[in-house]
């Protein structure tokens, strides 16, 4: 059974909630405890139905005002797949969480209200789609039923969002759902509402969609995260490059470059836990040995002689700022984060923001806060091991850390 | 050729990775073993992490002197198994300090109390991260929770000002006195665990599976008949087959009627069960959000 990770987007009353209480209810993942404690709730709120929106709410301040407060999980499975929901809350901090929450996904639903179309929001959503590198989209367009399941509703909104979506260069895979959250037509069972769509229900198309190749096995990237040296009578010599394989695939004998040190050598063996294993690759953990005895230590990277990824002081990025308390400043010095290595960096340049509603530059406002995206170059105190993001999620993306606080306060992707 | 692997595989790498980035970005960490099926999964992964050295922590039991006697006996054997250093905080020797005041009462449970014990463990052996076994499918309040959760000087959870996670960087940095929990089975379910133990031949404290027992019913759970509960009026003690599907405080841990004595039967226990795992936990059942206002004291 395979794994897909996929993330909710929608503004306020899009019905995000109900979306994914009714596929959790619908698919039969919800339990007799956790409904009886949903019933007694809407009972309590005044709801005349019982909400299912509530199976997603999780903190006592989120009950009480209705709304979700930051990015919670959910799982469920079916006989084809299991899931794991990100669930991104639509208010204040919304970029912010679905950055978040798009960073880990193969897939976005974004949901848009029927009886409004493709508004500010549902750009912004696609936007942030696109610039985490989501290849898979689907658009739910949801609350059918307010307006009488019609077809020509339908077919304007896909209109108005391939219009737009064509600026969008990330997003390869689009798939159009009209759906009722509430009433659960096309959610996990085809609708008898809607004999004019044809596609699959939403379920259905989370269960097959097609995710193989949106691994990189191209580049043989290895980040290193420990060294295995036991100094025990049994394995004395031995010395294990400990880490999770990035992209590409490593086997015994493979010739190998080690970065940022440029030495090259071969793989002697590669190891899952005891085993001794033929190949490794995204996003096995693993334990690799090498024929020479080299200096490595964590963060740098092992890499092939044919296809290095670039050592450099100089990068230029975009990033989405996370902080409400401190703006980014030009010449602002953090610590970032790339891969197991960590490095300090000062902010040189701020290039422009992105206005991620109509996607226009802005050139003349270049404060960051909270939410804000846009382009930078900033350098680093020692060669971090780099790739664009667009060819590398792992080794294409950073985050900062403010030095005084510890906060994580931007995510960044490498260009 | 292609390249994939299945879901548990991918939890069991995610997890390795989580383990081998907390030994490397922390100076002390401990993990959490109460003897219960995640902890031990998450000790197993950990032997995996690092092999062919040694664990690079000791495993720390929050003894609330309230135990089931098979899972203290499991608990010695599989750390002696691994090779690991074991400490032990003992509730019992919270309340014989006074640093606790025993809940009194026919209800009354150390579990509460297990978080001072907790929290002065931490303390006394200066751990700067512990981690724990902790799923978020278990709970409302943990689907919220990081894979590296800060925590402030009090051991406090606040769940409105967590660190975002991204792609898989984790940002463990701290100040002085502030330490983290660390979730490397964040994103498992029960199924997962019970799927995994059955790959790796993981052998399991006994209590998980079905066996007579003299129990009562309290509340909605049905609980052991120990020394350490009291029996309330119109509590009535039956032997039945039953097993546990949560290891935990002997007088908070509900067993569920059951005759699954194989693993094979458990999981087609669980994957038709219409309960969820805590739901037989009293603890989680004092009120609505009994596991987020423990969190927010520091429980795990």
């Amino acid at each position: 059974m395979d794994l897909l990770r996929f993330t909710t987007a929608g503004s306020v009353d899009d019905g995000k909630s109900t979306l994914i209480g009714r596929l959790l209810y619908d698919s039969k993942n919800t339990f007799e405890d956790q409904m009886a404690a949903v019933e007694a709730s809407s009972k309590k709120r005044g709801d005349d139905n019982v909400n299912l929106a509530l199976l997603t709410d999780g903190l006592r301040a989120e009950r009480e005002q209705g709304i979700t407060i930051d990015v919670a999980y959910r799982y469920f499975a079916t006989p084809r797949r299991k899931f794991i929901i990100a669930d991104t809350p639509g208010h204040i901090q919304y970029t912010r969480n679905m950055v978040t929450g798009a960073s880990t996904a193969n897939l976005a639903i974004i949901l848009i209200d029927a009886r409004l179309g493709v508004i500010e929001q549902t750009c912004r959503h696609a936007f942030i789609a696109s610039l985490l590198r989501i290849q898979h989209v689907v658009i739910a367009i949801n609350k059918m039923d307010l307006v009488d399941y019609d077809e020509e509703t339908y077919d304007k909104i896909v209109e108005q969002f391939k219009q737009f979506s064509s600026r969008l260069r990330n997003i390869v895979d689009v798939t159009f759902i009209p759906i009722s959250a509430l009433h659960g037509d096309n959610v996990v069972d085809k609708s008898d509402k809607m004999s004019w769509y044809q596609g699959p229900s939403l379920l259905y198309h989370l269960e097959t969609v097609y995710i193989g190749s949106d691994h990189n096995h191209v580049d043989a990237r290895f980040p290193v995260q420990w060294v295995i040296r036991p100094h025990s009578n049994e394995h004395h010599d031995f010395r294990g490059y400990a880490g999770r394989v990035a992209s590409g695939v490593f086997k015994p004998g493979d010739e190998v470059v080690v970065q940022p040190s440029g030495f090259t050598t071969r793989i002697k063996a590669v190891y899952a836990d005891e085993k001794e294993i033929e190949e490794a690759f995204s996003p096995m953990s693993v334990a690799i040995r090498l024929e020479d005895e080299i200096d490595i230590s964590r963060g740098d990277l092992i890499a092939k002689p044919n296809n290095p990824p670039e050592a450099t002081q100089d990068i230029e990025a975009m990033i989405c700022w996370f902080s409400a308390d401190t703006p980014l400043t030009v010449r602002g010095k953090y610590v970032l984060r790339h891969t197991t290595n960590e490095v300090k960096a000062v902010i040189r340049d701020v290039k422009h923001k992105v206005n991620i509603n109509n996607l226009h530059k802005i050139e003349d406002d270049l404060t960051f806060e909270l939410n804000d995206i846009g382009r930078i170059s900033l350098r680093t105190s020692k060669p971090v091991i780099v790739d664009p993001y667009q060819n590398n999620r792992s080794t294409g993306s950073f985050i900062l850390v403010d030095e005084q606080t510890n906060q994580t306060v931007a995510a960044g992707m490498i260009i | 050729m292609n390249y994939t692997i299945d879901q548990l595989a991918q939890l069991e790498s995610e997890a390795i990775y989580v383990l081998r980035e907390t030994a490397a970005q922390f100076e002390n960490p401990g993990l959490l073993f109460s003897g219960g099926k995640d902890s031990i999964v998450m000790a197993w992964l950990a032997h995996k992490a690092f092999w062919p050295s040694k664990l690079p922590f000791p495993l720390v039991h929050i003894d609330t002197g309230h135990n089931f006697e098979e899972t203290m006996q499991y608990r010695d054997g599989f750390v002696e198994r691994l090779g690991a250093n074991l400490i032990v905080g003992s509730v019992q020797a919270s309340i014989d300090a006074g640093r606790v005041r025993e809940e009194t009462g026919p209800t009354a449970s150390r579990n509460a109390l297990q978080t001072v014990t907790l929290l002065d463990t931490i303390e006394e052996h200066q751990f700067d991260a512990a981690l724990g076994g902790g799923r978020r499918d278990e709970e409302k309040a943990r689907a919220k929770e990081r894979f590296f959760s800060a925590r402030d000087e009090f051991g406090q959870w606040d769940p409105k000002n967590q660190r975002p996670e991204l792609w898989n960087i984790f940002n463990g940095r701290k100040h002085h006195g502030e330490h983290f929990r660390v979730f490397p089975l964040s994103n498992w379910t029960e199924m997962d665990i019970w799927m995994y133990i059955q790959r790796e031949e993981i052998e399991l404290p006994n209590l998980y599976f079905a066996h007579r027992r003299e129990v009562f019913e309290r509340g909605n759970s049905l609980l052991a008949n120990t020394d350490f509960v009291t029996l309330q009026d119109g509590e009535v003690v039956e032997e039945k087959l039953v097993r546990f599907r949560t290891i935990g405080d002997a007088t908070c841990t509900g067993a569920v009627e059951s005759d699954a004595d194989t693993l094979d039967k458990i999981i087609l226990e669980v994957a038709t069960a219409r309960q969820t795992e805590r739901g037989t936990r009293a603890d989680d059942q004092r009120s609505e959000t009994a596991m987020e206002d423990r969190k927010k004291e520091g429980y795990f």
